[in-house]
């Protein structure tokens, strides 16, 4: 019907070879260059336009404009990376690193030293010359 | 006559870590009828074209299963392309077929690893899985993802890959097809993963066309079906033949999904050799009016998508068929007159995805 013990070559391989996992909290994973760990933000570039906030599909991101920052749950994150293909100045990314558990959920907010640029003046209209 | 009882099968059973029930007639130990309930993880994520936007609903598309998560995503985003009659640069279709079948090799690798943990084969399911890491390793250095992927876009994929990481993962399929020729050997010629599935579960074509079968539940019975063979993505350039087996039991259940996974390693082989250089999307503007129909061979079989959008940023109606749901009446027909010690097994060969199948 079948061979008999074919597995048995495995078996004697499985003994003279190496494990195939890694010695995890000794060995920590490396991550590849793509990997989708976390957003981060370039603060410098942002300009509060509130583009992440609209697209981000569960709601995870927060743009408060008057008060100038610019805030993430991670916990609800689900590293889709929409938000950075939204972004105008690109100053959002997506990088390696997961966020750790934790027994509580936080807010990661970030401080954006964006000024608005100031309305320009409005230019002198000649007034009709009296005469 | 024995005695009769109804025995209950799931929602939870150590074979399957997903919800699905089974009422089991028996006869003694002989199973006269199984009846399946479905229902237990209903998520409501159709209904959610009502509250996300349809460039949003990718990413949703994508959570409808963590194993053929990648050609959800790719059936949303042709279906949406369908509609708005966008044009999918040459590259991007090329770059879905790679992906595509990455997800299916690891999807049977995974299957194979279920099916040896279902008969207690279990050092043969570590290899099993072993095996399909090195294929989400792959997944994770191309896309950035080892389960969602978030790499579709209507109108292409967001991630390239360069011409060197293609030659790196051809050489590591290479050198995998090696350790998987052996691994599944055992399947193949082993007399107790045999005595197990040789003969057991058998449905004829004729049954697996009237029950509505998809996928490799079909070829196993014989049925040339396969929706690659439609020619969506790059499949109309690639030349494969369809895998079939005229044996109708659980063996050739096995054996499809094994030749299936030469026959992946074979496609990404051509699809490297013969991808272009384009652009991997294009720019898509407006808002989608009109209905789509997207057929696509997923791992597990044939997945229909039905899309209706009526010009604003909702859709109308987001329907999606998934294989497992077309395969439960011929699991049904297969369980019929087994023994009862061979039942979680026979759910296994449908390779269930309830999930998948209550969205």
């Amino acid at each position: 019907m079948g061979q008999f013990l074919p597995f048995s070559k495995q078996v004697l391989k499985n003994l003279f070879s190496e494990p195939a996992t890694t010695q995890y909290p000794f060995v920590p994973r490396e991550y590849p260059e793509r990997t989708r760990g976390h957003v981060d933000i370039d603060k410098d570039s942002c300009i509060l336009c509130g583009m992440c906030m609209r697209s981000c599909p569960p709601g995870a991101i927060k743009v408060d404009r008057a008060g100038k920052t610019w805030s993430i749950n991670r916990f609800d994150c689900i590293q889709c990376g929409y938000c950075t293909e939204k972004c105008p100045k690109k100053c959002l990314s997506i990088t390696p690193g997961y966020q750790e558990p934790g027994p509580e959920k936080f807010v990661y907010m970030v401080e954006v030293p964006y000024e608005p640029p100031k309305p320009a003046a409005k230019p002198a209209t000649p007034t009709p010359s009296q005469s | 006559m024995g005695n009769r009882s109804v025995v209950p099968f799931g929602p939870q059973h150590p074979v399957l870590p997903e919800p699905v029930h089974l009422d089991l007639v028996l006869e003694d130990e002989k199973v006269l009828a199984a009846i399946p309930s479905i229902g237990f993880v209903h998520r409501g994520l159709e209904s959610l074209t009502s509250k996300k936007d349809f460039n949003e609903m990718v990413y949703v598309a994508e959570r409808i299963c963590g194993i053929c998560s990648f050609m959800h995503g790719m059936s949303y985003c042709m279906a949406l392309e369908d509609i708005m009659n966008v044009e999918v640069p040459r590259r991007a279709d090329y770059l879905r077929t790679i992906w595509g079948e990455m997800s299916r090799l690891h999807s049977h690798l995974l299957w194979l690893g279920l099916l040896a943990d279902g008969f207690g084969f279990e050092s043969l399911f570590m290899h099993s899985w072993r095996l399909r890491e090195k294929i989400l390793d792959m997944f994770e250095a191309s896309t950035g993802g080892r389960v969602i992927f978030s790499v579709n876009t209507i109108g292409g994929v967001l991630k390239d890959m360069p011409a060197d990481m293609l030659k790196d993962f051809v050489r590591q399929l290479d050198e995998m097809e090696k350790e998987i020729r052996e691994t599944t050997a055992i399947f193949l010629d082993d007399y107790t993963v045999k005595s197990r599935l040789v003969d057991i579960g058998i449905i004829s074509g004729e049954d697996a066309i009237r029950r509505g079968a998809v996928g490799p539940m079909m070829r196993a019975s014989g049925i040339n079906v396969d929706m690659r063979k439609n020619g969506y993505g790059a499949y109309n350039d690639i030349d494969f033949e369809v895998i079939t087996s005229n044996k109708c039991d659980s063996y050739a259940r096995c054996e499809v999904r094994i030749g299936e996974i030469f026959q992946s390693i074979d496609i990404i082989r051509q699809c490297v050799a013969k991808i272009p250089d384009t652009e991997i999307n294009t720019k898509v503007t407006g808002m989608p009016n009109g209905e789509s129909i997207i057929r696509v061979e997923q791992p597990r079989g044939e997945a229909f998508y039905h899309v209706r959008a009526n010009g604003t940023k909702f859709l109308d109606r987001f329907r999606v068929r998934t294989p497992t749901f077309a395969n439960i009446p011929a699991l049904a027909q297969t369980l019929q007159g087994c023994q009862y010690s061979d039942v979680p097994l026979l759910v296994l060969t449908i390779d269930p995805c309830i999930s998948c199948t209550e969205r």
